[in-house]
């Protein structure tokens, strides 16, 4: 009976690793909330989802619905104002950003893109750091044969000229947007991560703890699991930050020349605009919300990622706090 | 030393035959590849085809196919170019690769010294609000969308102020009545540049040789440098190519300052970290303790320590710093492996596009052995 009762009196363990996580949660946030960049990163970041995941939506529902005697439309891909004389018009009261080359909204096309962007800097960045933690702690667990495998091929990937690499590969298949992240996903995981998550798999792996949990029975893919890649874990996480960045730098970069076989992105839109010729010569300062809005937008995501990953580096590397 | 050089040598062999056997793969198996687009009119008669297969090789196996690739790089045959037939793609290559070797080693070694002694200097400030806006500028460049940088170059130092070259690598007005070619102008600079820094390398050496005192060492540093750049200078000032060289030189500032701007926080924030993990050790304790100048600790005592990080991540952003060459070049219609590489990729120009790759990561794999060695010199620990 009274073991009944105290049992009864006791948290479950769910509960109570709910309440570990959230005060190493709250710990933590305090000392990223420390480091003044990782917040605006944050910030950044969060704004740019409100506008791509909420006021998009509500506006293409409301303001930029179309009308019924259809003379303007704001589809980002297939929109025109026929009460526009001149395409590219200049800012104005209608078209807040003004428009392209082929009179599409470009406020429109730029909040079109972002949940895009996101979608592909988050999925390479997992892909890649899936990959990295798995091979990463495996070949810090077992060594040999497998470890200078993989960290030869490690060095290799590092040495690869990645974004030419690419650019060969666009010219044979066509690339899609999941494509895209799926490749850059593998090739990264393979590169450096792997060497850096490697390195903290060797710290954890000689801690006592896992002599104990060895002497309990433990099996080597438990110990893997359930030991080791909690413990990498923060890494792995800070170095997903910088891969977003990466992901989405790639994707401007080869949407820039064309090369990526998708209706709308941030890098296509300075791609529409250079290829029709506004973008050249002196004519650069006269159309600048053809790339400046663009521009800015990958600028200030790829830094905001860049920004968070910084202030998570305090986080994690203990010794570059300034306590 | 030599035996060091020998292991890297074969290992970097190594890898070069893992790297041309995923272009070959690349160049084989993916749907758009050289066999699809031979074969890919479908009024072609089964002889026909058979034809051409059998013309290419491609009947043969795989394994083959790829030994006989394998022969046809290392002997530099590499086909010849679609778009610019019937030129060689070795040729093509031969005549680009001196571009981007100049462009790129400037810009690297610029973007690395300003990199570095910014970072000393960061670490060296910490807390303070200067470092704070340094390394808000510094990430900020460093995530920059390259070609907005150079869009806002282009507007500000070419359309606005209207003092710099837009693009090309030379004025075509000035070349129009030579006899000569770029070419010949961009191996003299190469040479040049390679020239001076021998020389710099060899006062070095002697100057370790001469004396122990870190003074006359730098005075016969110091002197052969003058001496060596004067004379080349001088030699290009009275030479008929003087003005081309300038002329090559005056188009390549815009695309270096791109580069150096993009690149130089990689090694900034490295450095920075860097310096202050060895500020913390004991050393430099010891160092300040015995009065010695700020200046000197910093310079001496700290950087010096904390350099090697730096080289390691100089390593890791060579191939970064070729990746971004595509994009500089093409921007700046730097006619290098870049550019040439992506315009052979729109025009489906595939032995030429698999050439520049190759080279490409040639260029990237002997840099990386160059900086191997150069680590040998900076880090009295490293024996061979």
């Amino acid at each position: 009976m009274a073991t009944k009762e105290i049992e009864g009196a006791l948290e479950s363990p769910l509960t109570i690793k709910m309440k570990l996580a959230w005060r190493s949660f709250k710990e933590n946030w305090k000392i990223f909330s420390e480091s003044k960049i990782g917040v605006l990163g944050l910030w950044i970041v969060i704004i740019f989802a409100i506008a791509g995941f909420i006021v998009y939506p509500i506006l293409a529902a409301t303001v930029w619905k179309p009308t019924l005697s259809g003379m303007v439309s704001y589809d980002p891909v297939t929109g025109y104002d026929f009460t526009q004389m001149l395409n590219p018009a200049p800012p104005s009261l209608h078209h807040l950003l003004g428009t392209d080359p082929l009179g599409r909204d470009v406020l429109a096309q730029l909040l079109y893109s972002t949940p895009r962007e996101f979608a592909l800097g988050i999925l390479a960045a997992l892909i890649t750091v899936f990959i990295g933690t798995i091979i990463g702690t495996v070949s810090a667990y077992y060594g040999g044969a497998v470890d200078t495998f993989f960290m030869r091929l490690a060095d290799l990937v590092l040495l690869f000229p990645f974004i030419p690499f690419l650019i060969v590969l666009s010219g044979m298949i066509q690339i899609d947007l999941f494509r895209l992240a799926l490749i850059i996903g593998l090739i990264s995981g393979f590169g450096g991560i792997t060497i850096v998550l490697r390195s903290q798999a060797m710290i954890v792996k000689v801690k006592p703890f896992i002599e104990s949990a060895k002497v309990s029975g433990a099996s080597n893919p438990y110990l893997i699991v359930n030991h080791i890649i909690p413990n990498v874990m923060p890494l792995s996480f800070l170095y997903m930050m910088f891969n977003v960045t990466g992901a989405i730098f790639s994707e401007a970069v080869l949407s820039f020349f064309g090369l990526l076989n998708i209706k709308m992105s941030w890098g296509l839109m300075i791609y529409t605009a250079d290829t029709a010729g506004y973008i050249v010569g002196s004519n650069i300062g006269h159309y600048w919300w053809l790339w400046l809005p663009p521009g800015a937008a990958i600028t200030l995501l790829c830094g905001a990622f860049y920004f968070i990953g910084r202030g998570l580096d305090e986080v994690v590397n203990p010794r570059l706090r300034r306590r | 030393m030599l035996k060091y050089v020998g292991k890297r040598l074969i290992q970097i062999l190594i890898l070069l035959v893992i790297y041309i056997a995923v272009i070959f793969f690349l160049l084989h198996a993916m749907p758009g590849g050289i066999k699809a687009m031979l074969t890919m009119n479908p009024n072609l008669t089964p002889q026909a085809r058979e034809a051409i297969l059998h013309a290419f090789g491609l009947d043969k196996s795989l394994w083959i196919q790829f030994l006989t690739y394998l022969k046809n790089v290392f002997t530099l045959n590499l086909g010849i170019s679609f778009s610019f037939y019937p030129t060689p793609v070795w040729n093509i290559i031969a005549e680009r690769l001196p571009r981007t070797i100049l462009l790129f080693t400037t810009a690297t070694l610029v973007s690395f010294f300003i990199g570095f002694s910014s970072g000393k200097s960061l670490a060296w400030k910490r807390g303070k609000a200067s470092e704070y806006v340094a390394t808000v500028i510094g990430v900020i460049t460093y995530t920059v969308f390259t070609p907005l940088l150079i869009f806002v170059f282009i507007w500000f130092f070419g359309a606005y102020l209207g003092i710099m070259p837009i693009n090309q690598f030379l004025n075509p007005d000035l070349w129009l009545k030579t006899n000569f070619t770029a070419q010949t102008i961009f191996l003299y600079l190469l040479l040049t540049i390679s020239l001076v820094g021998a020389a710099m390398l060899a006062a070095f050496a002697v100057a370790r040789k001469v004396s122990h005192k870190v003074k006359t060492r730098k005075i016969i540093f110091y002197t052969a440098t003058a001496i060596s750049s004067a004379f080349a200078v001088f030699w290009w000032a009275v030479s008929p190519y003087g003005i081309y060289g300038a002329d090559i030189l005056w188009h390549m500032v815009l695309p270096v300052l791109t580069v150096a701007v993009v690149s130089y926080a990689g090694t900034m924030l490295v450095m920075r970290d860097s310096m202050l993990e060895t500020i913390k050790e004991d050393f430099i304790t010891t160092a300040r303790a015995k009065g010695l100048p700020d200046k000197v600790v910093r310079d001496k005592h700290a950087a010096r320590t904390a350099m090697l990080p730096v080289i390691t991540n100089f390593v890791l952003s060579m191939g970064f710093v070729v990746s971004g060459g595509v994009i500089t070049e093409s921007l700046f219609s730097w006619p290098g492996m870049g550019m040439t590489l992506l315009n052979a990729t729109l025009g489906k120009d595939y032995p030429l596009a698999s050439g520049a790759l190759i080279f490409t990561g040639i260029f990237v794999l002997f840099a990386h052995l160059v900086v191997d060695i150069i680590y040998a010199f900076l880090d009295p620990r490293i024996r061979y």
